[in-house]
């Protein structure tokens, strides 16, 4: 069945793994520094889970408020991220934002103007100024739009001058890469398999980014489309490269909870940036009761303050439903769990009562669009019933924070298959401009490193044989349905390493993810290679039980609640815990997760601090250690 | 990237390289809507042929004004004719005794040329008389399809011409609507043609080359702020010009019978 | 609340294929792509069907649901009957792979064969300064999603594939108004937006705008004002003698 006349052979010097806003940036920037290049990606060509950011992209340009730099944007990212960040990609990502913003408009984005004719910015939660440049509320799709717009434009160049569209940018659609291939210790290409076909492909390239995004296909209640399977993380991990942060997952406070089948899709954070309130049963704003000690004197006390601040931000504080992401989900989880919760089983979201209803159209119009058509709903009349989905894992393959590149020579990665840069949250908008800057920065330590190579590396027979025998294995097998496996997991990772995590409950999920590992090694798929989805979702079911594993692990391991990490026993942040990072590697199929400590902060940067506020999340030690920088 | 690649090219279905898969599926009937989506292009079949019977009829017809009442399909006048004396604008007579035929003839191509041209009356036509397509997704009974590309269908990109003549004869109706309310005493006919007036200059301002010239052309609203509004303004209108096509088709008809049954003395209430 | 639904789905490969009978449960607040999904879980594993957000987002899983282009995840079921027979098949405009899964790469070649984005050459990054109202035109159609059920069901190139070399269909005919609305895009786009992309096939009979799940209004605001200005540049003798005699440039 097997011939070598429907496996295909390309070389390139930089294949980008993922179409993504991170995927398309890196290929981007790859082929501008004249490398040949490949985006491999598992949907069309524009069809990524970028298009699904909705508020925007948070650079400080200041164009709003003039008050606005990177050194705000720098702390409010520490801040959101707990201090946990790592705080050199976090440096780089508030001073270089602005820049790939702007460049996005020459390559023909269309943000929403201020009156001046500059790209407007909006609020979002843990932002201390108006900050994400955005385009109503289906910001991600003006971003993916304009650079899948940006590599056409590349492609023309290169038609023009070499007379091939494809010479050096080429996209692999609906294809999967199922392994990367090492020649000794380095990259040396990647092995997948053709959606439409089932046919194999081979790439022979000595650099790989990876920008496969996240995992959320692991959780029932999910934000995250089918494509987020973890395929980055696991391709790293079996490569040898390490996970950082896995613990760390972000629920995002408002998803929609009916329709049962449209459960967990997103409601922008912009319904309450634009003047949104959470009420629970009794009809309160319950978010007041909420503000955690870290936060008390930046938020508003009273509905009487927070509803002034939408008009006077200079002499008011915020209204406490603009907290970050884990507070107002956990929060939002407390109401629920206390019998407060709305009919479905979530909390009420209204503007309804706080805009006109052609305002409300006007800003959030596919939220409108979303609620209308899918539920019933109409957002400027009713409020909606929102609860928390899960939304973006802060951890990912641990990288070199200027280049992107991973542990294994050769692999990079970049966007939410990377770790470090969020810490243990990440604020609202921070992942658009995450993409773009770190994008740009994968892309151009891939080209440095190809330009760095003495020879190219070659890909190995025997590895291009298992990598197939792998994924025909559950075309041979009349095993277990996918479908029933990938379900259990989902069950299990949301009821067991959900918002709130229990020990014991974590140490149940990994007895069920070990035993599933056993059911994946048997499903089996039925019909032939054509498209098939029980075959492919058999082959990504590897990789999503490999980093549930690893999420689990993790959990169990941190003994205190920070960001996306939740422990019911240890409730609180515990300053020792923020030194360190868990690192995930596997070995022969096991996942092992070690203590790393954090790299301390760069003196001027910490200087950006109030001693108060870094005594929140400090140790003593640390404090003492400031105490001295800040005498010098 | 070598010689070895397999070319996926995109409009495959007749490249060697395409298996014979790259075919469209095999859907054997015309169209597998369950609605009755027969129904519009058969009503607007109904209403555009009714209007082009009334038309021919109401061209040939002489009764075509009593005072103060000038049917629209009559004005203006522009011949020596007796018949249409009373339609005459301010006396005028351009056209001389040598024009035999039927007056209304002279003006009638100008609006018809303007809502044949109309981009709401194409799409109406197209789907209803020449069922291309009927309706979507309803597959079009034609083996060749050229559009507006060629003669004789690229000439309706004159429709701007016919416009601008339209704007003339909206003045006019509305002229003819003002004399016959400022007429005492006021009959219904009056506010006939008054609403008539209305809507047709509704219809004709919306019309999407107005659109065009007012602002549309332009790629900076706000260096021409006064075009801006008035192409806000055009813009309302334009987005109600498919009911303001039937709705004026509809008063410009009535409003003309209306006039010729006075006229015959058909109809003869009290303040007709 | 639930209820046993008759489907009938086509499927196939390549062109051959035929409309399969199935029973299938449908529950509260369902849409189409649920049932499908529910399809593969349960009686057709290797069932193809293309989606992604399921938002109606991304633009994915455009299917025909009782001949009609629609978004399976934007039709609800309770939009049918509980005795009607649904019936399921792919874009008919398009060549299909498998099931529900067309081959829409005529779309992707047509996005290349528009010039992309020209903005001046001495504007930098950071440098451009536009007003909303200028902006508000081109941001509607860069909603679109490119789920492409408007190319589908226009039937220049739906009923007559061997338009397809001369047509680009709505969706890129949109694309080329977008960039000629933009205030900074110094390109010439009319002439070829004629000539070479089709413009003139166009009959407006508005299907594209009828099946746009982002409502964009394609044909009032994009194909219309196109044709417009293409009027302006090659039908109009008064533009061209005042273009002759002002030296305007438009």
């Amino acid at each position: 069945m097997e011939n070598s006349l429907n496996t295909e052979r390309h070389e390139y010097d930089v294949v980008v793994i993922g179409a993504g806003g991170a995927g398309l940036r890196a290929a981007i920037e790859a082929r501008q520094q004249g490398k040949r290049t490949a985006i491999v990606c598992k949907s069309l060509f524009g069809k990524a889970h970028t298009v699904m950011a909705e508020g925007g992209a948070a650079a400080a340009m200041g164009n709003v408020n003039p008050d606005d730099n990177w050194m705000v944007h720098f702390r409010d990212t520490m801040r959101g991220g707990k201090f946990l960040n790592n705080w050199r990609m976090a440096e780089l990502h508030a001073k270089e934002a602005p820049d790939r913003v702007w460049e996005l408009e020459a390559w023909g984005a269309l943000f929403d103007r201020t009156k001046d004719g500059k790209i407007s910015q909006r609020n979002f939660g843990g932002h201390e100024y108006p900050r994400l440049a955005h385009v109503g509320d289906r910001t991600g799709l003006e971003m993916i739009r304009t650079l899948q717009q940006r590599v056409v434009a590349l492609q023309q160049e290169d038609y023009e001058t070499h007379g091939d569209h494809e010479a050096y940018i080429k996209v692999f659609a609906e294809c999967t890469v199922t392994r990367l291939l090492k020649d000794g210790d380095a990259i040396s290409g990647a092995f997948g398999y053709w959606r439409e076909t089932g046919n194999f492909i081979i790439f022979d390239a000595p650099a790989v980014v990876l920008a496969t995004g996240g995992i959320g296909k692991s959780y029932v209640v999910t934000s995250n489309s089918w494509e987020y399977t973890g395929d980055g993380h696991a391709l790293a991990l079996l490569a040898g490269a390490n996970l950082i942060n896995m613990e760390f997952i972000q629920f995002h406070p408002t998803g929609m909870v009916w329709p049962p089948s449209v459960r967990g899709i997103l409601v922008t954070e912009s319904v309450r940036g634009d003047g949104g309130v959470l009420r629970n049963s009794e009809g309160k704003r319950f978010m007041f009761d909420y503000v955690p000690d870290v936060f008390k004197d930046k938020y508003a006390t009273s509905e009487e303050e927070g509803d002034r601040w939408y008009t006077d931000q200079a002499n008011n504080r915020r209204p406490p439903e603009l907290l970050p992401r884990d507070e107002v989900a956990r929060a939002i989880n407390a109401e629920v769990k206390a019998g407060r919760g709305s009919p479905q089983g979530g909390v009420f979201l209204d503007v309804s009562t706080r805009l006109p209803a052609e305002e409300i159209k006007k800003r959030l119009p596919s939220m409108y669009h979303q609620f209308k058509e899918l539920a019933d709903v109409d957002i400027t009349a009713e409020p909606m019933q929102v609860g928390p989905t899960c939304h973006y894992i802060m951890g990912g393959v641990e990288v070199e924070a200027d280049t992107g590149a991973a542990a294994v020579p050769g692999l990079f990665a970049a966007g939410e298959v990377s770790g470090g840069m969020h810490g243990s949250n990440r604020l609202g908008g921070n992942s658009l401009s995450d993409l773009l800057v770190f994008g740009r920065r994968a892309g151009a330590g891939a080209a440095a490193y190809v330009d760095g190579l003495a020879g190219r590396p070659k890909v190995a027979d025997d590895a291009v044989e298992a990598a197939r025998e792998e994924a025909l294995a559950p075309l041979g097998r009349s095993g277990e349905n996918p479908y029933e496996v990938h379900h259990e997991l989902q069950r299990t990772m949301n009821d067991l390493v959900g918002i709130i995590r229990k020990p014991g409950e974590i140490a149940e999920a990994l007895q069920v993810v070990e035993k599933l590992k056993e059911r994946v090694a048997l499903v089996g798929a039925a019909g032939s290679r054509v498209y098939n989805p029980g075959w492919h979702l058999a082959i990504d079911l590897r990789n999503m039980v490999l980093v549930s594993e690893c999420v689990a692990r993790a959990a169990l391991l941190r003994e205190e609640s920070r960001g996306g990490h939740t422990r019911d026993d240890f409730p609180g942040m515990n300053p020792e815990w923020r030194r360190k990072l868990l690192v995930c590697s596997t070995e022969g199929g096991s996942v092992s997760v070690e203590e790393k400590v954090q790299p301390r902060m760069r003196d001027e940067l910490i200087g950006l601090f109030e001693r108060d506020e870094l005594s929140k999340y400090l140790t003593d030690e640390e404090m003492t250690e400031f105490d001295g920088i800040a005498k010098s | 990237m070598g010689p070895r690649e397999v070319e996926r090219s995109a409009m495959t279905q007749t490249t060697p390289e395409a298996p014979a898969r790259r075919q469209r599926a095999q859907v054997k009937v015309r169209t597998l809507r369950t609605d009755r989506w027969w129904l519009v292009p058969l009503v607007t079949f109904l209403g555009l042929s009714s209007f082009l019977v009334y038309g021919v009829w109401a061209i040939i017809d002489t009764s075509n004004f009593v005072e103060p009442y000038i049917a629209p399909f009559a004005a203006p006048c522009l011949t020596t004719q007796e018949v249409c004396e009373g339609a005459r604008l301010f006396g005028w007579a351009p056209v001389g005794d040598w024009y035999a035929l039927p007056p209304g003839l002279l003006i009638l191509g100008l609006p018809g040329g303007f809502r044949l041209t109309c981009y709401y009356y194409r799409k109406s036509y197209y789907r209803s008389f020449w069922l291309s397509p009927a309706a979507c997704a309803v597959q079009e009974p034609h083996g060749k399809y050229t559009g507006e590309t060629r003669f004789p269908l690229i000439i309706q990109n004159i429709h701007r011409y016919f416009f601008y003549f339209a704007v003339v004869i909206g003045a006019i109706l509305t002229y003819d609507a003002v004399l016959a309310v400022v007429h005492k005493p006021l009959g219904l006919g009056s506010w006939i043609l008054v609403l008539n007036a209305v809507l047709i200059l509704g219809y004709t301002f919306g019309c999407h080359s107005c659109r065009h010239i007012t602002a549309g052309r332009l790629n900076h609203f706000s260096r021409h702020p006064l075009r801006y509004r008035a192409w806000t303004f055009v813009s309302k209108l334009n987005a109600k010009h498919q009911p303001l096509a039937w709705a004026s088709m509809f008063s410009v008809m009535g409003a003309d019978l209306y006039v010729r049954l006075v006229a015959k003395g058909i109809i003869a209430f009290p303040y007709a | 609340m639930s209820y046993k639904a008759k489907f009938k789905v086509w499927r196939g490969e390549g062109g051959e294929g035929r409309l399969e009978d199935f029973t299938v449960e449908v529950n509260e607040g369902e849409v189409v792509l649920d049932i499908i999904h529910r399809l593969q879980a349960t009686q057709a594993p290797d069932l193809a069907v293309r989606w992604n957000c399921k938002a109606g987002k991304c633009g994915s899983c455009s299917m025909e649901i009782n001949g009609k282009p629609r978004l399976g995840c934007m039709t609800r079921m309770s939009t049918f009957s509980e005795d009607e027979t649904i019936t399921v098949t792919p874009m008919r405009t398009f060549p299909v792979i498998k099931d529900l899964v067309n081959d829409v790469s005529y779309n992707y070649q047509k996005a290349r064969e528009v010039p992309s984005f020209t903005p001046p050459a001495d504007v930098r990054p950071g440098e451009f300064r536009m007003k909303q109202v200028d902006v508000e035109r081109s941001q509607e159609f860069r909603k679109c999603i490119e789920c492409f059920m408007c190319n589908n069901i226009c039937h220049v190139i739906r009923d007559h594939e061997e338009n397809k070399p001369n047509f680009s269909g709505p969706r890129f005919l949109m694309r080329i108004a977008e960039l000629d609305m933009h205030p900074y895009d110094v390109a010439d786009r009319q002439e070829t937006a004629q000539e070479e992309h089709g413009l003139g096939y166009c009959n407006i009979t508005k299907c594209c705008t009828e099946v746009c799940p982002e409502h964009i209004k394609i044909t009032d605001n994009a194909l219309i004002p196109m044709k417009e200005r293409v009027v302006d540049r090659k039908y109009d003798p008064l533009v061209w003698l005042g273009n002759k005699i002002f030296k305007r440039s438009s």
